[in-house]
């Protein structure tokens, strides 16, 4: 914090050693998922799951990436949807968050009650899948898992928030000089807007990445299959064929080689691994970029 | 409306003929209004063509909830059958149970998240330094993460066999417990777990609005010799309070829509533990895929989006009645 305050040494202590623990809790999970995968089938069997493995191994990486093929095309799939979608979003949201902000638009109280009634009343599950499926005819198509998540009134608040703090007087200083609303929006806000543009652009590209509902509604062919679905349907495959009574016997028994819990744990690394790398270098932006404003004027 | 009197008809014209200058002029002026912001405008139409479609159409579908739908018929097509399908919520046994699941979990949520998300921004404040950004990017891991590598996660605590938590259970000598075959875990995993999911978010928000506080406060309060707890409690958390109450009210919006992702990932799916991470979304979810109950499913998503937006909207005219600064609209 900014204050000029000499601050207590003592009690500073104690609050770090508070979100030391605090941190250690919540990051237990990841580690105790990376060691398993790390952990040799034998020494799993044997002592169970250990924070560090009792023997290392990478037997479960090398099965994954054994037969890459399905798990390449979901990366596939899953990057395409993230560049895709993270670019429309974040254009479509600046787009809509910027006259929101400006106070002398004519028609902000209308659109603003426009969209923000989306956020509080929807037609729900069936009419959406119906509009999808039998309107837009978007089943098994890369868009149907694009254009869902495109524009969300959350988002357009936290931008919103950022842009009502940028200064009036720079647009109106540009209008002097005679810039058009659109200049003014591509060449100045936009830029001004970065720390703002980083933060949604990180929000909005992990939605895109960990997206799996649209895809369980939307996707049954397997060349449109994103990681994460992948996920799941090794998750319910898993549980059919080990427990379900209509499993034939021969299921059961492709069961016996299914993926190990190392390797399944070694999937779900890989799924999500690449993302949580990238966050740290969008963090300085984060505290910036983070604004939600009330939707009054 | 009854018909118009002769007498009135008789006037009619007149009216008009004195109106329409007025109507005209009206149109006139907004019309230019319409060239001066017309630039604004067409920044904001492709977002407003997809909400149009993606968010207004599908509210048309709403009165699925009362007709018996058919693909071959369509939503207008489908025949009309009144409240009939919302008859399962009053003769299934499971209703009252998703219902009361649903609620009391989301209860759970805001309360707990709200309370810990403050309490941490309020600690975060007082610290600076590098070592505020280490702790923000750790307890942000777990938001970036799917439901479904929750679930996985899940796994390797609550596996019988190799679970970890079993494993714990095991050097103490307590017996091996069959985690997804029980009923009371649950109340308490499935809280806890929604909590490390979204405390990094949530306190990053209430930690960004108050760096947004100006430090001029600040700097008179230790003028005055104010102490950093009475700081918090006559500064910072007054000054933040809209910020609460709008996230609050939000949450409220969703109060009956449960965490599908959560509830059907993590639980596993499993019948034996239903009775405690059985909800509304779960419930309709199973019915739709597995009956292909489309009827049922209508009448709940018309339920959840009717009362979410009666909580809504009653929740932000007591905080209005209140403190009118800190409403949401």
């Amino acid at each position: 914090m900014n204050m000029n305050t000499a601050k207590s040494a003592p009690s500073n202590f104690g609050i770090n050693v508070f979100f030391i623990i605090v941190c250690l809790m919540i990051a237990l999970p990841f580690l105790l998922v990376i060691s398993i995968s790390l952990t040799s089938e034998d020494a799993l069997s044997q002592f169970g799951y250990n924070l560090l493995p009792k023997a290392w191994s990478f037997e479960a990486y090398r099965i994954v990436f054994e037969k890459p093929t399905t798990l390449l095309r979901g990366y596939g799939v899953t990057i395409l949807i993230t560049v895709i979608g993270t670019v429309l979003s974040l254009l479509l949201t600046a787009m809509m968050a910027y006259p929101l902000s400006r106070r002398d638009f004519r028609y902000n109280r209308q659109l603003t009650f426009f969209v923000f009634f989306t956020m509080l009343f929807n037609g729900g599950l069936i009419p959406f899948y119906i509009l999808m499926t039998q309107y837009l005819h978007l089943k098994n198509t890369l868009a149907a898992l694009i254009i869902p998540g495109l524009l969300s009134p959350f988002n357009i608040m936290i931008m919103k928030g950022f842009l009502d703090k940028i200064s009036k007087e720079i647009i109106e200083s540009a209008k002097v000089d005679g810039a058009r609303e659109f200049r003014i929006f591509f060449q100045i806000i936009l830029p001004l807007s970065t720390p703002a543009l980083a933060t949604l652009g990180l929000l909005i590209s992990f939605g895109y990445w960990n997206e799996w509902f649209n895809a369980l509604l939307f996707i049954d062919n397997d060349k449109f299959i994103p990681l994460q679905l992948l996920l799941v349907r090794i998750l319910s495959q898993a549980d059919f064929l080990a427990n379900s009574p209509m499993a034939e016997v021969s299921d059961k028994l492709k069961y016996a080689s299914f993926p190990t819990l190392s390797v399944r744990m070694a999937m779900a690394i890989v799924a999500s691994g690449p993302m949580l790398l990238i966050f740290p270098f969008f963090q300085k932006y984060f505290v910036k970029g983070i604004t939600v404003g009330s939707l009054k004027e | 409306m009854g018909k118009p009197e002769p007498a009135e008809l008789s006037t009619l014209p007149g009216n008009t003929g004195r109106r329409q200058p007025a109507v005209l002029r009206w149109v006139r002026s907004e019309f230019r209004h319409l060239r001066k912001n017309r630039e604004l405008l067409l920044l904001a139409l492709p977002g407003i063509l997809f909400k149009l479609v993606i968010a207004y159409f599908p509210m048309v579908g709403l009165i699925l909830a009362f007709k018996f739908f058919r693909y071959d018929e369509g939503i207008f097509g489908s025949k009309w059958v009144g409240l009939q399908n919302f008859e399962f919520l009053f003769k299934a046994q499971d209703a009252f149970r998703i219902i009361r699941n649903t609620l009391l979990y989301n209860f759970s949520y805001i309360i707990l998240g709200t309370v810990s998300a403050l309490l941490l921004a309020l600690l975060l404040n007082e610290l600076s330094g590098r070592l505020v950004k280490v702790y923000q990017t750790t307890m942000f891991l777990p938001f970036f993460i799917s439901m479904v590598i929750v679930g996985y996660i899940g796994n390797a605590f609550f596996d019988f066999q190799n679970g970890y938590l079993n494993t714990l259970l095991g050097y103490v000598g307590i017996d091996p417990h069959n985690w997804y075959l029980e009923t009371t875990p649950w109340i308490f995993i499935l809280p806890l777990v929604s909590l490390w999911k979204g405390i990094g978010f949530s306190t990053l928000i209430y930690y960004a609005g108050m760096t947004g506080i100006n430090p001029d406060y600040y700097e008179a309060a230790t003028l005055d010799g104010a102490t950093r707890v009475q700081m918090m409690r006559r500064i910072t958390l007054p000054l933040i309070r809209p910020l609460i109450i709008i996230l609050f009210i939000l949450g409220l919006g969703n109060i009956i829509r449960g965490d599908f992702g959560l509830h059907y990932f993590l639980p596993n799916n499993v019948g034996p533990n239903f009775p405690t991470t059985d909800i509304i979304d779960t419930y309709v979810y199973r019915a739709l895929t597995k009956l292909g109950d489309i009827n049922s499913a209508a009448a709940v998503g018309f339920l959840q989006s009717v009362v979410g937006l009666i909580t809504v909207v009653t929740a932000n005219y007591v905080v209005r009645k209140i403190d009118d600064d800190s409403a949401l609209f």
